[in-house]
């Protein structure tokens, strides 16, 4: 792993660092705050994180800067950001350590975005299952209160900026970021249509931000090293590094920061030790749950966001899970679609009646008692979701179906005919609830 | 303004939320988990006292109240055990700690111990993914479960009400030295 040099992981793999205020500082923490308040323009701060290449980490890989660069600029009303630390994406687990053992990476890089967008209010959004996370931010906000990072005048620069801890309460679907402005405001994770995007009418319908923790933690560091040095790092459309999480079957499964555009092979293979039981890799989801499955003959794929994609799947949110060929495709898909149906927000109908129908098949199919025409069924079922719901739940719930199908359709086909599952013989037949 | 079931210690921990925000209903996340904390459970007697001070509807703060899972909208045990059966968990043996625990306590999934003291639930991903499988007790996680952790941990609990074994500041992979 020393192969690649780590920016957010850096302090936190020094022995003995537990991401106080103090260690913070002592490896320069707070001087990108202060540089850009006292000598960078709004303006400048956003060109500098264009010209990085920045782009979240949250799942869609939107250009940061140019997300910004669409809050109004002579807005005259308060503008607000928030930090997407709702982290509830199977199969991904990095702002968790980033927020337990270096909270004030991101904090600062709350501060910086702030500035730049002339926000004086942020909320950080974290998922209610987080309770040691939540006190771990807590205790750094009172530490970056104190030391007059947060609050009034800071710097004796004149900026003002409160930072809020929002704390979720069990939902999936609130990291979608106009269902997370929902549940800030006291209701319902409920997505809202788009546009208005969030940009112009977000938050309290005002203009807002929302990024995700590993985003805004890059923000200090491009500041202080600069948007070339970032730029150089990674691929030309995808900059700098990223924290993958590695889980399922490998040997050593956990959270490795590589620059962007290693290949699948390596991440699985050289940095994460391979299968465990050294068996042979069936298949791997490259993004979280809502990416769609790839095979093993895409291990040469770059781990980019341009190149994933070009295969048929998406970076995603950076959850890579493994699983070797003992693994039933069929009760991988139907274990993905009891999330997604159990997650699914209810408020539009494809999604919500759909999950139902889909899940209830694949348990039929996996139980033995699946039909020929079920599969040209999911494949019609998954097309009258796809597109056809208010957030991008839709495709992501619709993408471990089709991939399966398209990558394994002789295993669905097997199950059909055998009237049993190959690898769980005694799967029984469970239906929806 | 008299509350039905909440204390004055609820009262003010929710008002000290105000200011927080621009707008009260913000803090009906917050209230309810403050309720929660205190009686246990969110009773519809609670919602309406979180209405009251939050100058909305009984209705809108059921809405939220039903919406989210970590509400109990019931009575639970005083240990609520959650356990992950997400695929990363899945893969790694998910399945066997959840019969293990029902086994080891003697309830189905839903239920609690006849003693009171624990409930189980199975759940939805809870970003642990790399280190399952995994479970949740109250507000701490418990990873990389085997059998024989899982029998200290609940040791621990009935005898202290807390488990050394609980995951502090998380790391995948565990640094060395
Ligand atoms: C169903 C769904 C769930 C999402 N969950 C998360 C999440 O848990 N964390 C996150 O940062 N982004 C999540 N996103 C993406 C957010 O909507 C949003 O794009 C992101 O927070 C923006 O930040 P970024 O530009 O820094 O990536 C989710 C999106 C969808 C559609
Ligand atoms: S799959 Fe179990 S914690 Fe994510």
């Amino acid at each position: 792993m020393a192969k690649y040099e780590p920016i957010l992981l850096k302090n936190m793999l020094q022995p003995g660092y537990r991401g106080l205020l103090e260690e913070y500082r002592a490896v320069g923490g707070y001087t990108a705050f202060e540089k850009v308040l006292k000598e960078i323009s709004p303006a400048e701060v956003i060109e500098i994180v264009k010209k990085s290449g920045l782009r979240g980490r949250g799942g869609a890989g939107f250009p940061t800067g140019l997300k910004w660069s669409f809050i109004p600029k002579d807005y005259p009303g308060p503008r607000y950001l928030c930090c997407n630390a709702d982290e509830s994406e199977p199969g991904t687990f990095k702002d968790r350590q980033l927020i337990e053992r270096d909270p004030h990476q991101m904090l600062e890089g709350i501060g910086i975005a702030c500035h730049a967008i002339g926000s004086h209010q942020a909320y950080i959004y974290i998922r209610g299952e987080f309770d040691l996370g939540a006190e771990i931010i807590q205790r750094a906000l009172n530490e970056a209160y104190a030391a007059k990072y947060f609050g009034k005048n800071i710097f004796g620069t004149g900026f003002d900026l409160e930072v809020v801890l929002h704390r979720g309460a069990g939902a999936y679907i609130c990291g979608e970021e106009t269902a997370l402005l929902e549940s800030i405001e006291g209701k319902r994770g409920k997505p809202r249509t788009k546009p208005p995007f969030p940009a112009i009418h977000g938050l309290y319908q005002e203009p807002t931000v929302v990024n995700n923790v590993e985003t805004l933690a890059n923000l200090p560091y491009i500041i202080n090293r600069g948007a070339d040095w970032y730029a150089a790092i990674g691929t030309p459309k995808s900059t700098g590094t990223r924290v993958f999480c590695v889980g399922g079957h490998v040997k050593r499964p956990g959270n490795y920061e590589v620059p962007m555009g290693i290949s699948l092979r390596e991440m699985i293979y050289d940095i994460a030790g391979g299968i465990r039981g050294d068996k042979q890799l069936k298949a791997v989801i490259p993004g979280g749950a809502s990416a769609p499955f790839l095979k093993p003959e895409h291990l040469d794929t770059p781990m980019d966001f341009e190149a994933i994609k070009e295969v048929g799947s998406m970076l995603g949110s950076g959850g890579v899970t493994v699983m070797d060929e003992s693994v039933c495709i069929v009760w991988a898909a139907t274990n993905l679609m009891e999330f997604f149906h159990h997650e699914s927000c209810g408020k539009c109908t494809p999604c919500r009646e759909g999950s139902a129908w889909i899940l209830q098949i694949l348990r039929r199919i996996e139980g033995g008692l699946g039909r020929p025409e079920d599969i040209d069924q999911l494949i019609m079922l998954c097309g009258r979701i796809e597109g056809k719901t208010v957030c991008a739940f839709g495709e992501a719930e619709v993408g471990p179906i089709l991939s399966t199908i398209k990558h394994f359709r002789e295993e669905y086909e097997q199950h059909i005919r055998e009237k049993h599952c190959p690898f769980r013989p005694n799967a029984k037949l469970v239906m929806a609830h | 303004m008299k509350l039905k079931v909440l204390s004055e210690a609820a009262r003010e921990k929710i008002e000290a939320q105000f200011p927080k925000y621009p707008d009260k209903r913000s803090v009906c996340l917050a209230a309810l988990r403050i309720a929660q904390e205190e009686l246990g459970h969110v009773s519809e007697p609670a919602m309406i006292d979180i209405a009251e001070l939050l100058e909305l509807t009984p209705v809108q703060v059921y809405e939220v109240a039903t919406f989210y899972t970590l509400y109990n909208l019931k009575p639970i045990g005083k240990f609520l055990i959650q356990v992950c059966k997400t695929l990363s968990c899945a893969l790694v043996g998910a399945e066997s700690v959840i019969s293990h625990l029902e086994n080891t306590l003697g309830i189905a999934i839903g239920e609690t111990t006849k003693d009171g003291l624990f409930t189980l639930k199975v759940v939805e991903c809870l970003a642990a993914c790399g280190s399952g499988p995994m479970m949740q007790i109250n507000d701490r996680y418990y990873e990389q479960l085997t059998p024989e952790k899982i029998e200290t941990i609940l040791g621990d609990l009935k005898r202290e009400g807390q488990s050394k074994l609980a995951t502090g500041p998380f790391m995948l992979p565990v640094l060395q030295g």
